[in-house]
């Protein structure tokens, strides 16, 4: 049965030509958000939205300690993605850094993500920033992201068509 | 997506931290450039030549007033950076729905813990 709670679309916007700043509302308190984001077996479940199936969530949750989150897209090729951890505070915020393990010796560089979890009457405000080093890496960050998004609404558009037929 | 390398589009034309914050100070309403050279403490012909930047790829509009020229932001002009990021939007948005579920099935449970389990 699908759950009712969808609090709407994720904002997103550029503060500066290196940032990008995701904010989403979830209706749960933020010690709950905390778990379905640190936790492999629940980071499996969401983190690869409809773009595919996770096979690796690994999370070594302290400061130094590394993760690494591999999915398999449609079509069967892997895209991968790791880092470290820099900051941790439960509940509250994680500072981590994010490489793409894009085309082996093209260097998409690395990026900082500060994840924030605030919450106001059980309800949990999520922003993630993804600071970039250049607006180069972080354009084709953005890039990335639209291009799997139109994959997925051709994907549709087969569906629908072939339901049709 | 394909981008021209000039500052003939949208993108490049934002590109320019200052040429960002005309942009803002212009969406809270019409300016003359006084104005913008006041608030951003620029030269006026630095300003200038953001403005006419901004013009050619017509992010913004420009009337005359008398003796002043008033400037304005014209959105639509923007439109192309703005479904940019929308596919990157969606992709989180997507996730975010299925993060969606996932809590909902643990609140549950925690919930559960406490009294009868089922």
């Amino acid at each position: 049965m699908a759950a009712m709670t969808s609090s709407g679309t994720a904002q997103v916007t550029l503060p500066t030509d290196e940032q990008i700043l995701i904010t989403r509302e979830f209706d749960a308190p933020r010690h709950l958000v905390y778990e379905a984001y640190t936790t492999p077996e629940l980071v499996k479940r969401w983190w690869s939205g409809h773009r595919g199936e996770m096979t690796v969530a690994e999370i070594d949750l302290r400061v130094g300690g590394a993760w690494r989150y591999v999915m398999v897209a449609e079509g069967g090729f892997e895209v991968a993605f790791h880092g470290e951890y820099r900051e941790i505070v439960p509940n509250e915020r994680i500072v981590m850094t994010e490489v793409f393990e894009g085309i082996p010796g093209v260097p998409g560089g690395e990026a900082l993500n500060t994840v924030t979890f605030t919450e106001a009457d059980g309800r949990t405000t999520l922003t993630v920033l993804v600071q970039h080093t250049r607006k180069e890496d972080r354009d084709s960050h953005i890039n990335s992201g639209m291009e799997a998004g139109l994959q997925e609404a051709m994907d549709l558009l087969e569906q629908v068509a072939l339901s049709l037929a | 997506m394909a981008r021209a390398a000039t500052t003939t589009d949208a993108f490049n034309a934002v590109a320019e931290p200052r040429r960002r914050e005309i942009l803002d100070v212009l969406a809270g309403g019409e300016r003359p450039v006084n104005d913008l050279v006041g608030l951003l403490g620029l030269a006026q012909p630095q300003v200038s030549k953001h403005l006419r930047v901004l013009r050619e790829v017509g992010a913004v509009d420009v009337r005359e007033e008398g003796r002043q020229r008033l400037y304005r932001l014209n959105g639509q002009a923007l439109k192309p950076i703005h479904d940019w990021v929308r596919g990157y939007e969606r992709s989180w948005s997507e996730r975010f729905d299925r993060l969606d579920v996932v809590l909902e099935e643990i609140k549950q449970k925690e919930q559960g813990d406490g009294g009868d389990d089922k």
